[in-house]
């Protein structure tokens, strides 16, 4: 029961943050410095196109029920109509949805896999030659640049062994998955780099604790110490990075859809900052801070299970 | 409890290797012409798409330009992103965290909800937001990133001045008459500036980095000047059979930010063991 009263609080939290991030995404196109209709249809357009682009934005309106009018959009999913697709946004963000939300999560899983068996094993045998490996290939990964690694992967998997495809995202699930794991790849590179070197960090600082040596003078095995101790008490710790790392990967999304042709929410908001579709990239900036802000809930919720500490 | 053990002598070869090659990318950049006799920008239609040779290091692109020496005379750029991408933010993140921390109330609460719509957004999404509204250019990825970059500083400085306001030092001072600004610049900060510091050594690496995927997508630095992202961008479409474009700027910019890397790693582990 209180945990459930703890999660229902924090939904609750949400709101208002939520709320004040739609009246900054309103603004946004009314900070653009000119006439929005005139900059979304471009030069050559004429005046009385630009004046109905005006009329059917709303953009006549007095700023507050132009808010109230874009409040509304939102609560019922209407998000206002593309100027390059000539769609319904809402139509096109649920068609590309999937793609970024199985790239984040590819990503995740990769970036998991590798960075807590290597953590793990750099924090328990400290200072040994497998952590100076470890560890100084986490600072090389850390400082590459993202979409380099990218294209040097797409040159090695790619172009020279023909392994995987350039780019693209295919028709069948399996064309997918193996769009999917470069770009996965990529974003897993640099997220395992922060996740080990937090995870080795943290098992260098549990394996002193009292309750560990307590547990082993207790005659419990090793392997039980490892697992239910260090293990557990390592993983709360690494729980709220990762949350923070998944919301930027979702932000290098931007990037790596781009680089890799992949039809997601990434790549149409740089498509439509490019043919300055406004309207979809207020949708698309309020979708990502929609996302981190469900990210944010569901860690803390997870974060309320592992550590039964925590009770607010 | 078993100290962290980490004597000065081991933290010293990662920070010198470190503060070398630092001071080697600053020297490339405030001498760009001791390196290389090229132009920058000079088109050759005869030396087009050569691959790296002892006349080119680094190759030339599609334009016959020699890459090195585009490099070489981007590193100036990279580098004020990354420097003055955190400094601005350390000092504005800084100051609005000390006041919020000491005094609170109000300006305390307003201060937290700002942060909290500043971490609803993705880092790269908030700047490629702000940069949709100022429009691409060098200048407003500065003007982006110190928009975005104080909230981390203000986040850290705030926790810890909360920590230490009610110390007996800060009551002394209190007593002693002292006035708010002097508390706060000359007895709170130096006891809460380090763990700012620490980051702001990843933050000039971050910086860099997100300068550069900005003129990656075309939104940052411009075509022909040269930068290390831009330059990466150019060689995109020549991936597959001019690889020296794009590996050759990227590979300079990780060793520069490992540079960074191992400097503020080894002062993490300074002030760290200077605490126990």
């Amino acid at each position: 029961m209180n945990q459930l009263n703890y999660i229902i609080k924090r939904i609750l939290q949400i709101i208002p943050v939520l709320f004040l991030t739609t009246v900054l995404i309103f603004l946004m196109i009314h900070l653009i410095p000119g006439d929005p209709a005139r900059l979304m249809l471009g030069e050559k357009a004429t005046d009385s196109a630009v004046a109905a682009l005006r009329e059917k934005m709303g953009l006549n309106e007095p700023l507050t029920t132009q808010y109230f009018t874009y409040l509304k959009g939102l609560l019922t999913f209407d998000l206002g109509t593309s100027i390059t697709y000539q769609r319904p946004v809402s139509q096109m963000l649920l068609e590309r949805i999937p793609v970024t939300l199985s790239l984040t999560l590819l990503s995740t899983l990769l970036s998991l896999l590798i960075s807590f068996p290597l953590g793990y094993l750099a924090g328990i045998h400290k200072d040994g030659p497998g952590d100076q490996i470890v560890r100084g290939s986490a600072l090389v990964a850390i400082a590459m640049p993202s979409f380099w690694v990218a294209l040097l992967l797409m040159l090695l998997f790619s172009v020279h062994l023909r392994w995987l495809p350039a780019g693209g995202w295919g028709s069948t699930p399996l064309q997918h998955l193996q769009g999917l794991i470069l770009p996965a790849l990529t974003q897993a590179i640099a997220t395992s780099a922060i996740l080990i070197r937090n995870i080795r960090n943290s098992v260098v600082e549990i394996s002193v604790m009292d309750y560990v040596d307590f547990a082993r003078s207790k005659g419990i095995s090793e392997r039980t110490v490892r697992d239910n101790h260090i293990l557990r008490n390592t993983l709360i710790s690494t729980v709220t990075l990762l949350s923070m790392r998944i919301a930027y990967m979702l932000g290098g999304s931007v990037i790596l859809e781009t680089i890799y042709s992949l039809p997601g929410i990434g790549k149409l908001m740089v498509d439509s900052i490019f043919g300055r579709d406004y309207v979809v990239v207020q949708a698309l900036v309020f979708l990502f801070a929609f996302l981190v802000l469900v990210i944010n809930l569901l860690t803390d919720i997870l974060y309320s299970v592992l550590d039964p500490r925590v009770r607010f | 409890m078993k100290r962290r053990n980490l004597p000065p002598a081991l933290v010293a070869p990662s920070m010198i290797a470190g503060i070398v090659i630092v001071a080697f990318v600053f020297f490339v950049a405030c001498f760009p012409q001791v390196f290389t006799k090229f132009d920058p920008l000079e088109v050759n239609t005869k030396a087009r798409m050569l691959a790296p040779s002892a006349g080119h290091p680094f190759g030339t692109d599609n334009y016959g330009r020699d890459i090195f020496s585009r490099v070489v005379y981007g590193t100036a750029i990279d580098l004020k992103i990354g420097i003055f991408g955190m400094m601005i933010p350390l000092v504005t993140g800084t100051l609005i965290g000390l006041v919020s921390g000491y005094y609170g109330g109000v300006l305390d609460s307003i201060l937290m909800r700002v942060i909290d719509i500043f971490m609803a957004f993705p880092f790269t999404i908030l700047v490629i937001a702000i940069m949709t509204i100022l429009g691409p250019g060098i200048q407003n990825v500065f003007i982006a990133l110190w928009l975005v970059g104080w909230v981390d500083y203000a986040k850290l400085v705030r926790g810890d001045t909360l920590a230490v306001k009610n110390a007996e030092y800060v009551q002394a001072a209190k007593v002693a008459g002292f006035s708010d600004r002097r508390i706060l610049l000359r007895h709170i900060m130096p006891n809460v500036i380090s763990s700012s510091i620490v980051f702001a050594t990843s933050d000039i690496v971050l910086c860099m980095l997100t300068g550069a995927s900005m003129s990656f997508l075309g939104l940052g630095v411009q075509l022909p000047t040269p930068e290390w992202g831009a330059i990466m961008n150019e060689g995109r479409a020549y991936i597959s059979y001019g690889w020296w474009i794009t590996f050759f700027p990227g590979l300079v910019m990780a060793v520069t930010g490992i540079g960074f890397s191992m400097i503020g790693d080894s002062f993490a582990d300074l002030i760290r063991t200077k605490r126990i």
